[in-house]
């Protein structure tokens, strides 16, 4: 140490030779790259898996009109099996219809609530039990489907099962609202706020704010928001299993039983002989249903995308 | 001015005008804004007269937005904010209305950076109109056209209304601002520091715009350019750091008639 030493001196530096610095920077570079990239991988992979599983099923049995346009699903038949998913389309699609029925104004009405109205502890106790909502797992609410919603419709409406189309509709729309809420909650928040003051400054009462200028500002949010929900209500399986009553049925009112598309999967693969036409016809479902929720994600993504740009 | 059928009964005039003076629009006492425990503005006491110009010139700080924003109680917004002391408006007290939706459609704001809200040039100014409940198109148009017009900007997007408001360049939003504003037919025009983010060009437009509309309103000019307030103001308020230190006929203020040194050095530009 000595006194006269200046604060900044120039370092003697070999710029000719890698130090340990760099290389632990390359280091982490790869690993982060890695992970960064593991989602293209996992998504390439998974889709390659299902694809391979369910080639063989494409290539013999597969009839695009049978399988698209026949609402009979019958896999064991041990003369003619029939692999037919228009009622397990027919399924997955009333439940969630139905879903969205139920969970797109309660999100929305939640969403706007919090957003705009509930301020502070309220607002901030509130966002914590929607994100606690979103976390319960399936299975509970397909519990919740079969011991409380099953009876409870039986006795309301007087009908002999309560396994339904309304049951898992009602289970769905309750499970897709919180993730919805969430979302639609952030595009309100995505509103500038000097929009809602020149709104007020205009004598806009809170109402007509919120239905003037913020709900136009964020309906691409919005319909991000309900994208996503029909995307899970797509893709969910064991809540849908339960509550559903899993009879392949092209319903006729909401009190029928039917069977969706993720639960036909998740019951019968066990059963099946790996690589029989069976297994590979579920294979193909699921093929279908990635395409099925991979674009509408992609779509709500484009749509959110859209207005983070705009 | 546009007459529109504005039901200004409904704003609970009372049956006895306290008011002695009938052509004060406004008329504040002991004002007192603070947010938490940090004030803002003190001990505020002028009254502004109708179809005058009233200046507000003070560096950054002083307090100026924060006393636009308690006389349409825009403090609503943000509960750390609050208000002491007395603001009539036409007479009333303002601290203690009903219905301050009424209150704010009655005062026209136009903010520092032009606020398009996401519609179109169209229903920017006819907003307001849709709000009090007028829905005939032809009515809305007349309106439309008028407030345009009066805002120096109707030639320059008469081609064009239903094309976004957020489209236009900034001197132009900022006009609409204006127009929409007009479109409330307002008592009273606040204007903070409107001539931020326009031209010099557009600002003399709009400053001959609101030489214009005093004929017709009461307004309130919060500026930083103090040559601004020259041109414009009729009476000028001098705000610093939360005081307002003197308020005075601006010709006077300007020719050197102050009773305050500090706002003798800021409108000279010793400080500021």
């Amino acid at each position: 140490m000595s006194e006269t030493k200046p604060l900044l001196q120039s370092p003697s530096v070999d710029f000719d030779h890698r130090n340990f610095d760099w290389y632990v920077d390359k280091f982490i570079q790869s690993i982060v790259f890695i992970a960064g990239i593991s989602a293209i991988i996992f998504i390439i992979g998974i889709f390659a898996f299902i694809t391979i599983e369910g080639f063989g099923f494409l290539l013999e049995d597969f009839s695009f009109r049978e399988f698209f346009l026949s609402p009979f699903w019958e896999p064991s038949d041990e003369d003619a099996p029939e692999y037919g998913i228009l009622a397990l389309v027919a399924g997955t699609a009333s439940v969630t219809g139905l879903a969205m029925i139920v969970a797109i104004p309660f999100s929305l009405g939640a969403a706007i609530f919090i957003g705009e109205f509930a301020t502070g502890k309220l607002r901030e106790s509130l966002k914590v039990l929607v994100e606690l909502l979103a976390a319960i797992p399936s299975v509970v609410w397909g519990f919740i489907g079969l011991s409380i919603m099953n009876p409870l419709i039986i006795d309301v409406f007087d009908v002999p099962v309560g396994l339904n189309v309304l049951n898992a509709g009602i289970i769905l729309g309750l499970m897709a609202a919180p993730i919805m809420t969430s979302i639609a909650e952030d595009a309100l928040k995505a509103v500038p706020d000097r929009y809602r003051e020149a709104a007020e400054a205009l004598g806009a009462t809170r109402w007509q704010v919120i239905y003037k200028t913020v709900l136009p500002a964020a309906k691409n949010g919005l319909l991000g928001a309900v994208l996503l929900g029909v995307g899970r209500g797509f893709g969910e399986t064991m809540a849908v299993l339960m509550a559903t009553g899993h009879s392949v049925n092209i319903p006729g009112s909401v009190f029928d039983p039917v069977r969706a598309l993720t639960a036909t999967i998740a019951a019968e693969l066990g059963e099946t002989a790996v690589g029989s036409p069976h297994y590979q016809a579920l294979f193909t479902i699921g093929i279908f249903l990635f395409i099925i929720t991979f674009l509408i994600n992609l779509t709500a993504d484009l749509i959110v995308r859209g207005i983070r740009k705009g | 001015m546009v007459n529109i059928g504005l039901d200004v009964a409904s704003m609970n005039e009372p049956a006895v005008n306290i008011s002695s003076v009938p052509n004060t629009k406004l008329e504040v006492s002991d004002l007192t804004i603070s947010y938490g425990n940090t004030p803002a503005l003190s001990n505020v006491n002028f009254s502004v007269e109708e179809h005058e110009i009233f200046g507000i010139i003070g560096p950054a700080n002083a307090g100026k937005t924060s006393f636009l924003k308690s006389l349409n109680r825009m403090d609503t917004f943000d509960s750390n904010m609050t208000v002491n002391g007395q603001i009539l408006f036409n007479g009333l007290n303002i601290q203690n209305l009903k219905n301050i939706y009424a209150l704010r459609s009655r005062i026209g704001v136009v903010f520092p950076l032009p606020v398009g809200l996401p519609l179109t040039i169209y229903e920017n100014v006819a907003l307001s109109p849709r709000l009090r409940g007028i829905k005939k198109r032809s009515e809305l148009d007349v309106i439309v056209e008028q407030c345009l017009t009066r805002a120096a900007l109707w030639d320059e997007v008469k081609d064009r209304l239903n094309s976004l408001g957020s489209l236009l360049s900034g001197g132009q939003q900022q006009r609409l601002t204006i127009a929409r504003a007009l479109s409330q037919a307002p008592d009273l025009l606040m204007l903070d520091e409107f001539s931020i983010a326009v031209d010099p060009v557009t600002t003399m437009r709009i400053e001959d715009v609101l030489k214009e509309l005093k004929k017709d309103m009461t307004i309130i000019l919060v500026t930083n350019l103090v040559q601004q307030a020259r041109r414009l103001a009729d009476r000028t308020a001098f705000f610093l750091e939360g005081e307002c230190v003197e308020v005075g006929v601006t010709e006077e203020l300007f020719t050197g008639e102050v009773n305050d040194q500090r706002t003798r050095d800021y409108i000279e530009g010793k400080f500021g």
